[in-house]
């Protein structure tokens, strides 16, 4: 192990909470992340165990309205927006550029703290008796009938914005302007360029969602009309423009493990990825182009046909670059020296998960068939696709991918692909049901259901039980790998960034000297890697 | 003005001033969607309800907005002084244009809040003493957007005004080093300037040209 590194750098609270070393910030969300994740687990799984039987029998009904809502709010805002950005992305971005630290090292702390003290708003939200609007916040029903913790809620979600503003400003910053030298926008790893997509959004689309959410908060705590129809204010506005920062939100869960697959893919299949160019453009495509196709969740409220046509169109086309990079990675992976560990299982998870919740999407684009499935579990099991079997295990790809680095231990290798294996089935068991419920008119939101849905939803529930194992299975081998683990090398997987030439874990400057970038990313001899700088 | 010590994630002063310039740059343009999302939203409704719209924007004092347009106007001009000035390395006039650049701030804050008053003794004020009877509901949606656009201009107004007056203190006191701090603070005070030059014609002028 290195000696001199930033985990011993400091053991005092203050050497950790007023750090401004942005590994160590990383640690700290890596952490809080972990916490949200396991709330917003419990509510799924509360969700899943009233749904095995068809009578309403597990919570009453206004609980379960307040557990879906919960799960909602804390996977999307607390978990899935912050999770590769702010824990990877963090650590990574950096170390992947030849930088010492992110541009502004103590506006990436106080991020944190505007991220604790919104969970913090949203926990207590919930501790006082919850919310029931769905993660939505639809209004009028979350401005003048809903009889919960809305405002507070929102005024939590509203707080956490603001720490997402932080990071992806931090992060366009950092990639225009520390770069190494050598290191040109074309010989940047994919992963810094889905994080800069990502960050663009993050900073054009959250401050909408703050504004919208200033709006409503305005409506319910001072009882006047912005959404309302009785006051004459359009309850679609709020739609719109909730929408606008929630459909590129999809994008800020997604293009960030696209990023970590295109890393992943190369370096275990020992080949250079196929069609860098493409990637790279598509990712800036999907970011731009997912500014436009809002409105597809607005097909039947009662818009315009012209415009559901435009947002059909709008989100046919933002597919295309999606598809382009899976045949990327899949033309990356031919004739290659596949080696088959824990993140590169994890990655032909996200590939093969992700295509399904892709088409799927299409389908919901085509404006007669979301008619007919919109509000089913059609839809729950086609952004769980996306969201969980996409976003998540693409976490756990770049986790299990970086975790030699960030720890400077390894893991057993055998236990973590045995977690991959069974996170996939785990997940698939849960949601492909979904979408067969759906289909058949199982509307969401609902705590009971007709007797002929059960043996769908019990397969959903089992296939829950086995995802949860795959979930937790990590927090044993993880820990495990801390305490006990091997020492890993700098370069375990024989991989070409810049993050590798350096220790594990990496010195508090994070590089002894800054190195010079000599090629692209992912350049392979004969299997044999090649990495952009010689030496750190 | 001596060397001066730049800070240890950067290796030349060049790339410091340049890596904060587009961070106030990055900053403002969340600060643009921001404020284009209220804008957007009133817009809806500005186009929805046209006739009623432009008999509440009637209430307003176009006078007295009138007047802060130019106030404002004048102290983003002492401001691009103040950056100017401080750029050519002087310390004395700086400081005098930031002051004057504050204390303009600080007429518009109070010419404002007058108008607000005087507003709130017409019950034109939603949530606090509306007179829906007089003036309807949609009169009331008018009034909300303009109390929150010009409350959160004002706001971002005051944030500047101590961002300045600090600034003034600092130079004058010859505790800043030289950097881009002025013209940081100067790009955040033009950018408040611009958000008003959308607000006025946006709310005071709705209607009024015949």
């Amino acid at each position: 192990m290195n000696e001199d590194n930033y985990l011993n750098a400091g053991y005092s609270l203050r050497s950790w909470f007023f750090t401004t070393d942005h590994k160590r910030i990383a640690i700290l969300y890596f952490a809080s992340l972990i916490f949200f994740f396991f709330i917003g687990g419990a509510a799924a799984t509360a969700i899943r165990i009233e749904l095995a039987t068809p009578q309403a029998d597990f919570v009453s009904s206004d609980m379960y309205n307040r557990l879906f809502t919960m799960h909602g709010v804390i996977m999307v805002w607390f978990f899935l927006i912050p999770s590769i950005p702010n824990t990877l992305g963090n650590f990574i971005v950096p170390l992947m550029i030849g930088a010492r630290d992110l541009a502004f090292p103590r506006l990436n702390l106080l991020s944190w703290y505007l991220f604790m003290l919104g969970g913090s708003v949203t926990l207590f939200a919930i501790a006082a008796g919850g919310i029931d609007t769905g993660w939505t916040f639809y209004t009028p029903f979350s401005t003048l009938y809903s009889n919960s913790y809305v405002a507070v809620a929102v005024t939590g979600v509203f707080i956490a914005g603001f720490s997402s503003i932080l990071t992806g400003l931090n992060f366009i910053v950092t990639i225009h302007r520390l770069r190494a030298p050598g290191l040109t926008w074309y010989r940047l790893p994919l992963f810094i360029w889905s994080l800069y997509a990502t960050s663009v959004i993050l900073v054009l689309a959250t401050p909408v969602l703050a504004m919208t959410l200033l709006m409503l908060l305005a409506e319910r705590v001072f009882h006047v009309g912005i959404f309302s129809p009785q006051l004459g204010g359009d309850p679609l506005l709020f739609q719109h423009m909730f929408w606008f920062y929630s459909h590129p939100a999809v994008y800020i869960m997604i293009l960030p493990s696209m990023g970590v697959i295109s890393e992943v893919v190369p370096c275990f299949s020992s080949k250079p990825l196929f069609g860098y160019y493409f990637v790279v453009w598509c990712s800036i495509a999907i970011a731009a182009i997912g500014f436009l196709v809002w409105g597809h969740h607005m097909f039947v409220a009662g818009m315009s046909l012209y415009a559901s046509l435009a947002f059909s169109f709008l989100s046919y086309l933002v597919a295309v670059p999606s598809a382009i990079k899976v045949f990327n990675w899949v033309a990356t992976m031919h004739e290659g020296w596949i080696r088959f560990d824990a993140p590169m299982l994890y990655a032909f998870g996200f590939i093969g998960l992700f295509t399904i919740g892709g088409l799927t999407g299409l389908f919901l684009a085509a404006l007669a068939v979301d008619v007919q499935v919109t509000q089913t579990y059609f839809i729950v099991a086609h952004f769980h696709y996306i969201m969980v079997g996409g976003a998540v295990m693409g976490y756990f790809a770049g986790l299990h991918y970086w975790w030699p680095k960030i720890t400077g231990r390894l893991y057993p290798d055998y236990w973590a692909r045995f977690a991959a294996i069974l996170a996939f089935f785990g997940f698939n068991l849960t949601f492909f049901p979904q979408f067969i419920l759906g289909y058949l008119g199982m509307p969401r939101r609902y705590q009971s259901y007709p007797p002929e849905f059960q043996i769908w939803n019990v397969l959903s529930s089992a296939g829950a039980s086995i995802l949860a194992v795959g979930y937790a299975l990590p927090l044993f081998y993880f820990a495990w790998s801390i305490l006990r683990g091997p020492r890993a090398s700098a370069n375990p997987w024989g991989a070409t960034g810049l993050e590798w030439t350096t220790p594990s874990p990496p010195p508090t400057e994070n590089f002894p000297k800054t190195p010079t970038v000599i090629r692209p990313p992912y350049q392979y001899d004969r299997g044999v890697p090649c990495p952009q700088a010689d030496n750190g | 003005m001596g060397e001066r010590a730049i800070g240890f994630q950067y290796s030349t002063v060049a790339q410091e001033r340049e890596t904060v310039t587009l961070g106030m740059w990055a900053f403002l343009a969340t600060e643009v969607l921001f404020f284009g999302a209220l804008i957007a939203a009133y817009i809806n409704y500005r186009i929805w309800f046209g006739a009623e719209f432009i008999a509440a924007a009637s209430l307003t004092k176009v006078a007295l907005g009138t007047a802060n347009t130019a106030v404002l106007l004048t102290s983003s001009a002492c401001m691009a002084m103040a950056v100017t000035t401080r750029d050519a390395g002087k310390t004395r006039a700086p400081v005098l244009w930031l002051v004057a650049t504050a204390l303009l701030g600080l007429i518009f804050i109070v010419i404002k809040a007058t108008e607000w008053f005087l507003e709130y003794q017409e019950h034109l004020v939603p949530a606090l003493n509306f007179d829906l009877g007089r003036h309807g509901g949609v009169a009331e949606i008018f009034f909300i957007f303009y109390f929150c656009a010009t409350g959160l201009h004002a706001l971002h107004l005051l944030i500047g005004i101590s961002l300045v007056s600090w600034l003034a203190f600092a130079i004058g006191t010859d505790r800043l080093k030289p950097g881009s701090t002025t013209r940081l603070i100067g790009l955040y005070w033009h950018f408040v300037d611009i958000v008003w030059i959308f607000l006025f014609p946006l709310i005071y002028l709705a209607g009024r040209n015949g």
